[in-house]
Order: C-alpha cells, then structure tokens, then sequence
C-alpha cells in the first residue's frame, strides 16, 4: 500500500498554493537538512522540468529553502524563507536545468558548510509526499515521512545481519530497508525506514557493529 | 486493512459502526495511538479549514492576481438575491472556492487529498453544517469518513493531477465529501459508496490543465463543481438511488483513463485551457522572459 494513514489523504497542513511544488519542496528541503545534520550555510539547487518551468509562481524556491531553515509544511514563515536565509547569511543559488529527468517535479541539492557537504535528488510524487532517490551518488528510495536510519558500511559479510540483529533487540520494526553500494566490496548504503524515532543508545550500539563506517538519522 | 470500498463498508455493517468508525479504529491500530490522539489531529485539520474558508471569505488576492475574491462575490450575490440553486449549494460552492483562493494566495490550507482539490471537503462540510447541526465530533468524523474513501483511491489509482488528471484531484475530493455528507445527513455506509460512486463517475476524463501550471486557473472554479457535485450525488443516495457500476469498478475506470490520459493533460500546464490563447497570453504574461526560452 502506498498511502497507510489517513492523514496522508487529510492532509499536510501546508502553505500553498501546490501540494507537489510547495509542501513537497518544503519536506525535500528539510529531509536534505536531517541528512545533513544541520543547517547548511550554503545550497546550490538544481530544479527539473515542472519545478524549473514554474517554480517562481509556486513558491517551490522558497519552500526548498524553508526545508533546509528546518520548517514544517505549515510554517507561517515559509513565504519568507528567502529573506530569513539572507539573514543567516545562508548562501543560496538556484539553477535551472533544460535536461530530463524520470520525474517531472526534481530536484538536486547541494548543500554544505565550511567542512561537509552532500549532494542529494528528491522528488515530489502528489499530495506532498516526496522520496529521495539520490544520496551522494547512490540510489535510494526514501519517502522523509517516516523515521529512517541511514548506514554507511562496508560491503562484507554480515553487515547487514549485525543491524538487523540489534533494531530486532530493541524491537524496532522495519517499514522499509534497502542496501545500495557502489561495487563488490566497496562502500555501501544501508537505508532503513522504522516506524517509530530511534534514539541514540540505539544508534551508539549500530555505530559500533560490525563493518559499519558512519550513520545518520533522520527524524519524521 | 481495509483496501476497497467494498471491504470498507462490509466492515462498517457487519460490527454495525460508521464509515468514520472504521477509518479511526483502523489509524489507531496502524499508527499505535489512542483514539483521543488521532482525533486530536484530525481536529487540528479542521481548525485549519475553518480558518482558510473564513479568510477565503473576508476576500483574498494570489500573488499573479489570476485568481481571488470571487467567494466574496458569491457571499454578497446569497444576501442581495436568491439563487437559483439554493442557498446551501452556492454557500458550499463559495466556501470551496474560497478556500482554494486562500492556498493561490500562499495561505495555509489542509491539503483533501491534494491543496489544488482542497476546498471540496471544507467547503460542503461548512455549507451542510448549517442545515444539519453537527457537533463537533461528528464534523471530524466527516473528515474521516472522507478520508476513508480517499484512501481507497490512494491506494489503488491515484489522487494528483500530474498522476491521473483533475478527475483524481477534483474528482475524488468531491466524491470523499459526497460519502460524508450522507454520513452525516444519516444514510447508510452502502449509501455513502453510492454517493462516493456517483460523483467520480461524473467527474471521469476531467483533464488537467492549469493556466501556467499554477494552481489557479481552472483550479479554483473546478473545486466549485466538485462541491456542488457532491451534494446533488449526496441527495441522490439518501433518495435511494444507486450507482449501476460498483464504488470500486468506478475507481478502476478512473485509474484507467488516468493511464490513457496524454501527459498535456497532466498538470504541465501544455494542454487544454492552458494551451488556449488566452492561457498562453496569462503565461507569458506572468513568467515573462521564461515563456521564450522553452
């Protein structure tokens, strides 16, 4: 089933005027901002077809940027959120690419501070709801409304078990889970959406099993 | 889980309980919360839609101008004349349309199932509410109830232009609200299917075809048909009649046409009234430099 709860039909509560331009813009912006583990002080993002033709009238500039200011759908000062970044002397460009993609409503941010950065694609599919397809050049399918658990590991035997082993201890139940990696024995990428937040003991004890390099959590 | 129409009223007649009922025991037991927390959320949508019909009718302006103030026009026209179709119709289609006019102006809305479609379910839900006299709880439950039936749509067709044309958008938010009228007005979970049935099957092969690709033209005129659709359907059951093809098939034809549907059609804004010369003139006149570079 692709929708399970009520409150995707009834519902987000959201500034408009679109659904898929704006609510979904705002949630790509804030999974990009959990990915990255906190506010960026600098964005570059690539928008694709619908989203470069009609982003202005939209709002899907400033939703984007309202994500990555860490607001919710609803926030009154989504409309605003360009301002607020100025203010923060949060770096943003916007960049309008004239290449196809598979999905009409994409886009591809880079963001960063003085150290990190990661680069991600995400896509809106209807009714606000989004997945990432792209992290740092590995595939994923990652919807942002539920808790997830990202795992950078090393392609080995057991890596995926000892995970498995340690969320099954604590009795977190797994919605979704896939593992992408770059080649045979290579870096790796584990990505486990569960239904409730995972907190850090939990996350102390996967950082520490075996094969496993680094880890983020993003929260629903 | 229920996952048809079918399923879901067979449910509701065989424990004997509401449309509503079934939708809430069944989030409860999905998202492994109290009923009190489930009604509560549902309860904070409902806030946010009284709100934006309100403002929808204090009279509102999109940034493009394109759209606005039309809500306020119908208002006024209930107070100077009589219409036509009845004072709950045209206050049902003004509050629809005003909300959608409040999400063209970047206001805050509860998207039902989408933002484009979102004034079908608040809009009848404040117009019947004057005749009926809900309590509170039972205008919850009419938000249940209508996202009962959405969620059926959701799981097997889909509820976006972009996806299925306006007939998933429009369509199903008049059919959701079709159902919770009859829920509401005291038919049976049969008739609320029938209700559900009648509407989508009017609303079959509506394209999507938005002037600039905004959420505003035929937007918020279509969210006035899908309301006043909804409660003519609505009638229609509580009188006893019947949808011929079944809640379910109707959804399935309505998947089916979506897939058949030529992607102009779809939400980019290429084809139908945006491709009209007016339509392109607004674009151009909008976007500008932008229009030239395509």
């Amino acid at each position: 089933m692709k929708y399970n709860s009520v409150f995707d039909i009834i519902g987000p509560v959201m500034i408009g005027p679109s659904s898929s331009h704006t609510a979904g813009a705002a949630r790509i912006g804030k999974a990009a901002r959990n990915l990255f583990g906190e506010e960026p002080k600098w964005a570059r993002i690539y928008l694709y077809e619908s989203f470069a033709k009609t982003y202005k009238g939209h709002g899907t500039d400033f939703a984007l940027v309202g994500g990555l200011l860490g607001f919710d759908t609803d926030d009154p000062r989504m409309s605003k959120a360009l301002d607020i970044a100025k203010n923060k002397n949060m770096d943003v460009e916007f960049i309008e690419e004239s290449a196809g993609t598979n999905h009409p409503n994409t886009a591809r941010l880079i963001i960063g501070n003085d150290t990190d950065e990661i680069e991600l694609v995400g896509i809106s599919i209807g009714g606000g709801k989004v997945e990432i397809t792209e992290l740092n050049g590995f595939e994923l399918r990652l919807s942002g409304n539920h808790p997830a658990i990202l795992i950078m590991h090393n392609d080995r035997f057991g890596a995926i078990a000892s995970v498995t082993k340690i969320l099954a201890k604590y009795e977190i139940n797994i919605g979704h889970m896939e593992v992408n990696r770059k080649d045979v024995g290579k870096e790796a990428l584990m990505v486990i959406e569960v239904d409730q937040n995972v907190d850090d003991t939990v996350l102390k004890e996967l950082e520490s099993a075996d094969h496993i390099i680094q880890i983020a959590k993003i929260v629903s | 889980m229920f996952r048809t129409v079918k399923e879901l009223v067979e449910i509701a007649e065989s424990e004997n309980i509401l449309i509503s009922e079934v939708m809430i025991r069944q989030e409860m037991d999905v998202k492994n919360l109290s009923r009190e927390e489930v009604y509560a959320q549902m309860e904070k949508n409902l806030n946010v839609m009284e709100k934006a019909v309100e403002d929808g009718l204090k009279g509102v302006k999109s940034v493009t101008g394109l759209t606005g103030g039309d809500a306020v026009l119908i208002q006024n026209y209930m107070k100077e004349k009589t219409p036509l179709s009845g004072n709950l119709m045209m206050d049902a289609v003004s509050k629809a349309m005003g909300t959608n006019e409040v999400n063209a102006a970047m206001g805050t809305i509860c998207a039902t199932p989408t933002a484009g479609s979102a004034g079908c379910v608040p809009g009848t839900l404040f117009a019947v509410k004057n005749q009926l006299n809900p309590t509170r709880d039972q205008m919850i439950r009419y938000l249940f109830t209508s996202g009962a039936f959405g969620f059926v749509v959701a799981n097997n067709a889909f509820i976006s232009g972009a996806a299925g044309g306006c007939q998933a958008e429009v369509g199903s938010a008049g059919a959701m609200a079709s159902a919770a009228i009859v829920e509401m007005a005291g038919g049976t979970p049969q008739q609320c299917a029938d209700a559900f049935a009648i509407t989508l099957k009017n609303m079959l092969g509506l394209v999507c075809d938005p002037v600039a690709g905004l959420v505003e033209v035929p937007c918020v005129k279509r969210n006035a048909a899908g309301s006043s659709l909804a409660i003519v359907s609505a009638d229609m059951a509580l009188a006893g009649v019947t949808s011929r093809i079944p809640c379910d098939e109707v959804i399935g034809a309505m998947y089916r046409i979506g897939k058949q549907m030529p992607s102009v059609l779809r939400e980019t804004g290429e084809g139908g009234l945006a491709a009209t010369p007016t339509g392109q003139a607004l674009k151009e006149k909008i976007f500008g430099m932008s229009v030239s570079k395509e």
